[in-house]
């Protein structure tokens, strides 16, 4: 799949900011004031930039309003419709807190949950589509909730649950590639499958519809993106997760540290969620002979 | 609404004949060209004149060849379009309600007043039968030629879809599924009609019809010619391998 800077800025930063509302829900930092009110920012402004980006991805966004309707069968209407009504919950929550001295906790509860729900929806837009056997997998949906959980940890000071989420972020995320490495072929599908020709025999491609490239090769069959694979995934566990855990247990963790370990995740995400549609194969590609 | 319909009174879809087809490519000609002044906005082409030459088409021609250890391959032709599934994974997945999947005969359409052309539609489609308009940023898609079927201005033998009424080969049919005397649920029940990529579990339409059998396949095949022997002879031999030397 194509790797959109777009969906990739929507995905990674939106989840950083739906993380941190998990943690401020719970309370966490423990802060009050000008503080809690520039933590609640920075949460709201990571979200809002997250969602606007997702905005850059429309062909045609003056009917983007229309995708607020179809919540009964669509992921993507509802990730739009929860995200919104998290804003806002979360907005009420945080000026209570900040400007009220009047935290609410049962309120916090109900943006955290909200906020996670919001990151849920997100990923099965990705989790749902059986054409990208790679995606189509539990560990999605468990990955996206992982990563923005750690964010929010990191975000929020909260370095213990922060080193706890890290681990589990590497290990599922290492368990994930190794299954979705052969979720293709256990999908079943194959240019066999895709022709109905398999009781001839083996089937390749002999010519392409067309000469050129077409919008089904740049969007579903990005074979480019995927040349540094390896070098990106170690990169991705690196940066994302082993360094900042490893900052976390050795240094005395003060402001510049708090800093490298962010940048260090963030950079380690990006890779991360480059490799998640650039290695995301698609079942059209067996139509021109590819994967 | 994108909820899909439990079932539908009639199946329109078509029949596509691997045995027949030539490859000819008149199908996609004949469906850009209706498709491109009628419903919805144009097929658009970008850079058509030059070096780097895309566009959008709602049916291309593919060319696979099958072949058996030790038996002679056979080459196929393989129109794909929109095979309007009965359990249709671009409908639900639309945020905008733009695609539906309609009641009366089971047509699948995209409304291009409400799609905002976030792709998603054409991500969760495994047949690639989604083109994202460039020019106009709606998604576009086969509509079965809703608007010649149905269509009374138009002469009776032209009121089936473009690319059927073009086949210069017969490689294509058009009819109702939902009906067992229809002629294109005799020629599946006949020819031993496919689904493709039946594991994806969308309950497609339209089917294909596998190439007959072929007698020769096995063995009988002409005997390979000798190869050519590489070495030039004669002065112009000389001349090479003295030119080699130098």
């Amino acid at each position: 799949m194509h790797p959109a800077p777009s969906v990739i800025v929507f995905s990674t930063i939106s989840g950083l900011g739906f993380g941190l509302m998990l943690f401020m829900g719970l309370g966490l930092p423990n802060v009050s004031g000008w503080v809690a009110a520039s933590f609640a920012t920075l949460a709201l402004g990571l979200a809002v930039i997250g969602l606007l980006a997702s905005t850059f991805h429309l062909a045609n966004p003056k009917n983007a309003i229309y995708a607020f309707s179809q919540w009964k069968t669509s992921w993507l209407s509802r990730e739009g419709i929860l995200a919104v009504l998290t804003l806002g919950v979360f907005f009420i929550y945080a000026a209570l807190w900040a400007f009220m001295d009047n935290r609410i906790p049962a309120l916090g509860y109900v943006a955290a949950l909200m906020a996670m729900g919001t990151v849920f929806t997100t990923s099965m837009i990705y989790t749902q589509i059986k054409a990208v056997p790679r995606w189509n997998m539990a560990s999605t949906p468990l990955l996206f909730l992982l990563y923005a959980s750690a964010g929010g940890a990191l975000l929020s000071n909260q370095m213990t649950p922060a080193l706890m989420l890290l681990g589990l972020v590497a290990a599922v995320q290492a368990l994930a590639w190794m299954q979705g490495d052969t979720a293709l072929e256990r999908s079943g599908s194959s240019m066999e499958t895709a022709t109905g020709l398999g009781n001839i025999g083996k089937v390749r491609l002999v010519e392409k519809p067309h000469s050129g490239e077409n919008y089904l090769l740049h969007e579903m069959v990005y074979v480019v993106g995927r040349k540094h694979a390896a070098k990106l995934r170690v990169l991705a566990l690196l940066l994302g997760a082993i360094l900042p855990a490893a900052l976390i247990l050795l240094t005395n963790v003060n402001h510049v540290v708090v800093v490298v370990i962010l940048l260090s995740h963030l950079i380690g995400l990006f890779a991360q969620r480059w490799l998640f549609f650039a290695q995301a194969e698609h079942v059209v590609g067996l139509y021109y002979g590819a994967r | 609404m994108t909820q899909l319909p439990t079932s539908t009174e009639k199946k329109l879809g078509l029949v596509i004949d691997l045995d027949t087809c030539v490859g000819c490519h008149a199908c996609v000609i004949s469906c850009k060209g209706w498709n491109t002044t009628a419903y919805g906005a144009p097929l658009s082409d970008m850079d058509a004149y030059g070096g780097d030459p895309s566009g959008t088409f709602l049916n291309r021609v593919h060319t696979f060849e099958a072949k058996q250890e030790g038996c002679a391959s056979q080459t196929v032709h393989f129109p794909k379009s929109c095979l309007h599934c009965e359990d249709a994974p671009c409908v639900p997945v639309c945020p905008t309600g733009a695609s539906y999947k309609r009641e009366e005969d089971g047509i699948v359409l995209v409304n291009e007043d409400k799609c905002m052309g976030c792709g998603l539609c054409a991500w969760a489609c495994p047949y690639g039968a989604r083109e994202l308009d460039q020019m106009a940023g709606v998604m576009k898609k086969c509509t079965l030629c809703v608007d010649r079927i149905y269509n009374d201005n138009l002469p009776e033998e032209d009121r089936i879809p473009s690319c059927v009424r073009t086949c210069p080969a017969g490689a294509r049919h058009f009819g109702d599924f939902a009906d067992p005397e229809s002629n294109v649920s005799k020629l599946v029940a006949e020819r031993g009609g496919m689904d493709l990529m039946p594991e994806q579990g969308t309950k497609p339409v339209n089917k294909y019809l596998p190439p007959r059998p072929k007698a020769d396949v096995n063995g009988t095949q002409a005997p390979a010619l000798e190869a050519q022997s590489e070495e030039i002879t004669g002065f112009l031999g000389w001349l090479d391998r003295t030119l080699e030397k130098i």
